[in-house]
Order: C-alpha cells, then structure tokens, then sequence
C-alpha cells in the first residue's frame, strides 16, 4: 500500500504540497486531477524520489510504502525505483533496439542470461500488449515504432524490472485516440498485478480507467473519492466547478 | 455562461415548455372531463402531437449533448434528469389524452354528474394538478424543500384511488345499467392516480439532480 501522510513539499520558497494525507491500495488504479501547476505531478514524483534531482527542495510528512518511510536514509533509491517504475508524457525509449530497450533493464542488475532475458522481453511485451506487433522486428531500433508503440515500449520497459507500483505522468497526452484506447486497456489489464497511479489532464480519461480520484488544487488534495463517486457526485464544489469545467 | 451551460440550459428550457404544454393539457382534461365538454376534449387530443413532438425533440437534445460534451456531476445529472422527466411528461401527456377520448366516445355524462362527487374527482384531478406544478417550480427554482410536501400529496391521490373503487362498485351494484359508465369512469380514476405516480417519479429525478440522492423504489425498502 502506498500512503501519505500529511506531506508537505517546497521547491525553494515555493509550497507545492500543502498537508496532503492519501492512502492507495494495492492493485488498484488510482488518477491524479487537477489543473496545471496544482501540484499532482510533484505528488506522484514522490514516490519514487524523482523529485530529489530537483536541487534545493523540502519535504516534510512521510511517504510510505508497504508502511516503509522511503525517505528514510536507510533506503536504497535505486532498489526504491526498481519497485516504483515511472512512464513518462512523451515516450523516451533508449536509442536501441526493441529487444534491448527492454533488456537494458535486466543487464544492468547484472543478469546475463540470454534465454530468461528473452524470455523476459517477450513476457514484458506480451504484458504491454505490444508482442504481436514487434515480435518480428525486435532487432530494429525502437524510434521506428509510432508513438503509441513507443510509450507501450516504455511500459514494457518499465514492467521487465518487475515493479510493484508503477507511475504514469500523463502517458497518454502525446497519443492519438486509438494509441491512447491501447494504453487505457493496458492500464486495465494491468491492475491485476500492479498497483498504477496515473496523472492526467484527460478527465474522461481518469474516469475511464481509474478506481479512484484525487482532485488537487492550488497544492492541496480538495477531494480524494471514488471515481464513481467523484464523476456523479461530487463532495466538494471546487470538484464539481473543475470536472464539469466552470472552473476559473 | 459557459457554452456548454448554455446548451445544456437551453434543453432546460424546452423541458420547461414541455411542462407547461402538458400541464395545461391535464387542466383541460379536469375541465372537459367534469364539464363533459366535448370540443375541449377533441381540442387536447389535437395537441397531443405537440407533446409527442416536444419529446422526440428533447430526447435528440439529450443525447447530443451526452455525445458531444461528455458531461459529469451535475451536468450528468441534470442531463439524466431531463432525459427521463421528459419521458414521464410524454406520459402523463397521455393519460390527459386518454381522459379527452373518453369524454369524447362514452356518453357518461348523467353518470359522472351524479357520482363525481362522491368519487372526489375533482379533489383527484386538482391534486395532481398541483402535483406537476409544484415540481415544476421545485425545477426552475432548483430547490428541493417542496419535494416531500409533492410526495404526500400522492399518497392522497392514492387514498380517493382506493375509496373510488368502492363507490364505483357500490353503484353498478345498485344501477347494474350503468355498470359500463361505471367501469369507464373508473378506467379515467387509474389514469389519474397515474398521473400522481408519475408526479412523484418526476420529484425522484429532481433530487437526484439537485441532491443527488436516490429516491426511487426508497418506500419499498422502508
């Protein structure tokens, strides 16, 4: 389970996250919303530290995984992002083959088997949904796939390291409406053994493929419900005001 | 004003029309009814086909808006709330229709001035009346206070229902003549006590919108 409690996050004299307490639980889809600038990427990029490369930042509260503080200076981050996999806005597979985007990974823990690695990359790809499509052109360089090929390619990059969670900023902004379905099926699929965050502009899309909603605003968490919930009925009015676009 | 806020208040609005027509409809349904008057009654079977047309209108509305703007929260809502008070206008629009037929075809007329008393008819027809016009107000002015009063007022209507059937029975007893009046008569009674269900479902839609919470089937499980 990943949890928050009462976060607060700086960058500089900037408060980004303002006393935010969450809990998701595990294998299930959780969407970020909220207008630009609220605070949501910043949030999910907790979770696996991503915001430590960020130079002069704060954080105070904790951020809990399977009740471990990863803050904590005990924590490996690297062993942390291993667990934590992160899918970006734009598709950014390494200049290599399909086949050693996916077995870069698996190298760099120091696995050199050939048979598990390609094992590997065939499960990882068949898990992206992405096998049948590649499965004959695996030697080609992976900037030959389209955009939504590539960000599966990338989900397929990220499920290899075998995570448990995986984060997903905005993996399907940059996509047309039929890479994007792909990459929402995916995200269904998925949930069986993963436990995904996704942040999206797309509301219709965190409607779609998430079990639950947290609405951020101006660096504070203003509703956190389920997505049913949220989408019908709405607690707050500065949800409602956002969701249904009178906001501002 | 968003532009979606428009359009979506501009299906209100046809609603709103809709309302009035159908309202209007059930008045003239009372008075041709108790008045036996005839070119009233061929004058709501006429304009019947307006309420048809409001509908298949609305309904096209709705499901446009659905499609093109994707709405959610209240907009969902309000949207899912036309949609099906719409379909409940079209059918109270009906039974008014049905009242005029009768007036037209069945020659009851001495029957109904002799018994509509008793039956509470008129009591009948301005409570749901009242019903519908309540509601309509509860709509315009987004308020739900008015809903349980609207309600109550159907479990009246379902009180003279029951009563009705008695006295209706009790005079074909006595006047076994008149026992097709008295079965007709009755046939209009049902049309109303209708109306009044329909009244309620319309009021379960308005604080689904305005509340959302979920009325319906709610007295069942009490």
């Amino acid at each position: 389970m990943i949890e928050a409690k009462n976060v607060d996050f700086y960058y500089g004299d900037f408060h980004a996250l303002k006393g935010i307490s969450m809990k998701i639980e595990n294998n299930t889809v959780t969407a970020f919303i909220g207008p630009s600038g609220c605070g949501k990427s910043t949030f999910l990029r907790l979770f696996n530290r991503m915001n430590d490369l960020i130079p002069d930042t704060r954080l105070t509260g904790e951020c809990l995984i399977n009740g471990q503080n990863i803050y904590d200076k005990a924590v490996d981050v690297t062993e942390l992002r291993k667990n934590v996999g992160m899918v970006f806005q734009k598709p950014n597979p390494f200049p290599k083959t399909i086949f050693e985007n996916i077995a870069f990974g698996l190298r760099v823990e120091g696995i050199n088997d050939k048979n598990f690695i390609q094992q590997q990359v065939e499960e990882s790809l068949k898990s992206a949904a992405l096998w049948e499509e590649v499965k004959d052109k695996l030697k080609k360089s992976a900037f030959e796939l389209s955009g939504g090929q590539q960000q599966r390619l990338c989900i397929a990059r990220a499920l290899a390291i075998k995570p448990d969670i995986i984060l997903m900023d905005e993996p399907a902004s940059a996509l047309d409406p039929i890479s994007t379905s792909k990459i929402e099926d995916l995200i269904h699929g998925l949930k069986e053994n993963y436990t995904i965050v996704i942040v999206t502009h797309n509301m219709q899309q965190a409607a779609r493929v998430s079990d639950k909603t947290g609405f951020f605003m101006l660096g504070k968490l203003v509703e956190y419900n389920d997505t049913k919930k949220m989408f019908l009925s709405p607690e707050k009015e500065e949800t409602q005001n956002y969701i249904t676009g009178r906001f501002g | 004003m968003k532009h979606t806020e428009r359009e979506l208040m501009a299906i209100k609005d046809e609603v709103s029309q809709m309302w009035r027509l159908v309202l209007s409809q059930l008045e003239k349904a009372k008075q041709a009814f108790l008045n036996n008057d005839i070119n009233l009654a061929r004058e709501i079977v006429s304009r019947e086909k307006r309420v048809d047309t409001f509908e298949l209108k609305i309904d096209s509305d709705c499901e446009n808006y659905i499609a093109l703007y994707n709405p959610v929260a209240v907009d969902l809502r309000l949207v899912l709330s036309l949609l099906r008070i719409c379909n409940t206008l079209e059918r109270i629009g009906d039974f008014a229709d049905g009242i005029a037929r009768h007036v037209v075809k069945e020659n009851c007329s001495s029957f109904t001035k002799e018994i509509t008393d008793e039956l509470m008819i008129e009591k009948m027809f301005d409570t749901v009346i009242l019903m519908l016009s309540d509601s309509y107000v509860a709509l315009d002015s987004e308020n739900t206070k008015l809903s349980g009063k609207i309600l109550a007022l159907d479990e009246l209507v379902d009180d003279i229902y029951r009563q009705s059937v008695k006295v209706i029975a009790n005079h074909i007893r006595q006047k076994p003549e008149e026992t097709e009046c008295g079965l007709n008569t009755m046939l209009v009674i049902r049309k109303i006590e209708r109306i009044g269900d329909h009244c309620s479902n319309i009021v379960e839609e308005i604080v689904f919108y305005i509340d959302a919470k979920v009325l319906k089937h709610s007295k069942n499980e009490e």
